[in-house]
């Protein structure tokens, strides 16, 4: 087993992420589990767990990053997403590009250089509509688990357009579509549509210089895939550990200290 | 709607209280804040852990000059006429003819920096005023309605100066003081710029400008004094061109002021433009400012990256800000807002009072297109080495925030400098989202790292 180089935290609003890294910056173990309300002791246990897992001594640099950073007093620095999903994914993709994260709380786009810098970002912040919590809140309504969301929204051609911006509307309007008769399957299409048309006004405010890349936990939602891909009409491509790299480049911005 | 008479915190003052309450008591009890607080400044102790050198010294000198023009203001309605004016209203003639000036922009921005704009605001929202106008203007709506003001009291005005070129929502902000204060509203239309003013514009400004002297001479009973008229646009000249050299400071690095000083420092060249206290003061600061440069003093001890702020400032956070971003080696050296006080100070000619005035009232940056204002920023990041750009999208100034999604667009793609839209609102605090711009401020100031 390799020697544990750095360990990574990604503190997020809906799932907490660390990763261990050694010294070629391979991922040499990870853990993932959903939030809890006292994320500071959820870091420390996770963090013996996976200590204890690797078989890992003595001081190992940590970094954390996602909303519950500060809170991680077991790290010794704390930095961004914006910064840590760069070094991630562009460590994984060995490029430059857009990438997208849509996280549970937010979504980004970062404009990330050649030489793997972060050029521009753009975040939206203020809205939930665009993110995670969007699908989430919706699917709930609709008693669908989040995991089949994707797939359940592309089993079907037909589409209800959703029309509020809103996260809070939009559920009022598939209360509405529901009450119709409207099948859930193509609420769940225009679900989508709705959220990637927020997703790529963004990106494209930045500017979309291909690839175009995806990470976060709604990468796994093959439908966001796909309708990216169609609205930018750019091959979206995404890291293997696309949940993880928030983590992953907060482990590797530890190695590097 | 309410009349004037339920306006019942608005009363005149005898000239024995003004003269025993302001000339007497009042300055000689501000001049002796002013001494103590110099004491303070100089014998105060170093604080190592601040990220903030200490203030500039002459700080002590702004406190008194603008606390004495607010205490004189509790006491000027029935001893002097009084003008309500807009922030970039032609106000040379008005002071000429010893008007004194009330700025309920600068009222409001004092309400903001007291953190209390929101209590005074919800008066006018409570009285109808919709959440979605200036919050200047429904802090002063709701500072007129319920006498709420940390300035103690605002006199009464005998007329109303309102000039086009900051923003329209002062054309209609006006019409209802007039509608309140049951007194004569001079309108000074300002037309656009897309380019520098036509002959028929300035023309057409300079003619209104004299309709404006005829109405403030009948209210004052008096006529205007040309020697006076020329003495205070030579003050006017002098302050802002003096005021244009202080900002210009910031040039050297590390720059002796940040554009958080600017803000609180501008003070005296808004309110008093024209006067000559203005001049003696920021003479006086310009020589601690140079005193500053030539020891190798900066603003804030750590200075790693330099930053332009476009927007007004955010009144409510301008402390937090400061030192937030100073521990993080960010000082904020320039601001597009308070060099709007001092770039046109150039086009001021006193030998041509009201041709020049003309020309200078239709040329402010909100006067002028939205890549007028790109050309000045990307200047600004060049003449004073800049690494990044911070844009408040400001809510409440749409002028003023509007193109700023292009601006930044721009500044990234052809300058390659990191810009960051940050929204929040100049003095409502209910427009702010601490924890999310903290978070965008932070991946910000990343970016910046970054590329070093």
């Amino acid at each position: 087993m390799s020697a544990v180089a750095a360990i990574g935290i990604d503190a997020g609003s809906t799932t907490c992420k660390l990763v261990a890294v050694d010294a070629e910056g391979v991922i040499v173990g990870s853990l993932l589990e959903q939030t809890e309300p006292r994320v500071e002791l959820q870091v420390r246990r996770m963090l013996d767990e996976l200590r204890a897992d690797l078989g890992a001594q003595g001081d190992v640099p940590t970094v954390a990053t996602g909303y519950g950073r500060k809170l991680i007093k077991q790290a010794a620095r704390n930095l961004t997403e914006i910064t840590c999903h760069a070094k991630g994914v562009f460590r994984d993709l060995g490029r430059g590009g857009t990438l997208i994260d849509i996280g549970g709380q937010d979504s980004k786009v970062i404009q990330i250089g050649d030489d793997g810098r972060p050029v521009d970002f753009m975040m939206n912040d203020k809205c939930a509509a665009g993110t995670g919590r969007f699908l989430e809140h919706t699917a709930a309504r609709l008693g669908v688990p989040v995991e089949d969301l994707g797939k359940r929204a592309l089993s079907v051609s037909e589409e209800e357009p959703i029309s509020s911006t809103c996260t809070v509307f939009a559920e009022s309007e598939i209360i509405s579509l529901i009450a119709r008769g409207a099948d859930p399957d193509a609420i769940l299409r225009g679900l989508h549509r709705s959220l990637v048309g927020r997703v790529v006004s963004m990106a494209r405010n930045v500017g979309i210089v291909p690839p175009l890349m995806l990470s976060g936990g709604v990468a796994h939602n093959e439908a966001v895939r796909t309708m990216i891909a169609d609205a930018t009409s750019e091959e979206v491509i995404v890291p293997r550990e696309a949940q993880l790299m928030g983590a992953y480049g907060a482990a590797l911005l530890g190695s590097a200290t | 709607m309410t009349s004037r008479q339920t306006l019942p915190h608005y009363v005149d003052s005898s000239r024995l209280e003004h003269f025993v309450n302001y000339e007497i008591l009042g300055k000689s009890a501000l001049r002796v804040q002013r001494w103590r607080d110099q004491w303070k400044l100089a014998t105060r102790q170093p604080r190592p852990e601040s990220p903030l050198n200490p203030p500039l010294r002459c700080v002590a000198y702004m406190k008194e000059i603008m606390s004495r023009h607010y205490l004189e203001g509790r006491y000027a309605s029935g001893v002097r006429k009084v003008a309500w004016v807009t922030s970039g209203a032609p106000t040379e003639p008005l002071q000429a003819l010893g008007y004194f000036l009330v700025y309920p922009e600068n009222h409001a921005a004092l309400c903001g920096v007291r953190r209390n704009a929101q209590s005074i605001a919800e008066e006018a929202e409570h009285a109808g005023w919709s959440r979605d106008i200036c919050s200047y203007a429904r802090t002063d709506i709701g500072a007129m309605l319920s006498g709420k003001t940390p300035a103690g009291r605002i006199p009464r005005p005998d007329v109303l100066v309102c000039c086009t070129n900051i923003c329209q929502t002062v054309l209609h902000w006006y019409r209802v003081l007039a509608d309140y204060f049951d007194c004569p509203l001079v309108l000074i239309d300002t037309p656009f710029l897309y380019h520098e003013a036509h002959e028929h514009e300035v023309a057409y400004v300079k003619r209104q400008i004299e309709d404006m002297i005829h109405v403030a001479e009948e209210i004052a009973g008096k006529s205007l004094d040309e020697k006076r008229f020329r003495d205070v646009m030579a003050n006017a000249r002098r302050g802002a061109g003096l005021w244009l050299e202080v900002l210009n400071r910031s040039q050297h690095r590390p720059a002796p002021m940040t554009a958080f000083d600017g803000f609180i420092h501008m003070g005296p060249i808004v309110d008093m433009r024209g006067e000559a206290v203005t001049v003696g003061y920021y003479e006086r600061m310009l020589g601690e400012l140079d005193e500053r440069i030539e020891r190798g003093i900066g603003a804030i001890k750590d200075e790693r990256y330099r930053v332009l702020w476009d927007n007004l400032p955010i009144w409510f956070q301008i402390g937090n800000l400061s030192k937030w971003l100073a521990e993080r080696g960010v000082n904020v050296v320039a601001s597009t807002y308070t060099y709007a006080w001092g770039e046109l100070a150039p086009m001021i000619d006193p030998d041509r009072p009201l041709d020049s005035m003309a020309r200078v009232y239709l040329h402010p940056i909100l006067n002028r297109s939205t890549g007028h204002k790109l050309d000045s920023m990307k200047r600004m990041v060049d003449e004073f080495e800049l690494d990044g750009v911070i844009l408040h999208s400001d809510r409440s100034c749409k002028p003023y925030s509007l193109g700023q999604i292009d601006q930044r667009d721009r500044l990234v793609k052809t300058l390659g400098v990191p810009a960051l839209l940050l929204e929040a609102d100049h003095s409502d605090p209910r427009d702010y989202a601490e924890e999310q711009g903290a978070n965008r401020l932070e991946a910000f100031v990343e970016t910046m790292e970054a590329r070093t």
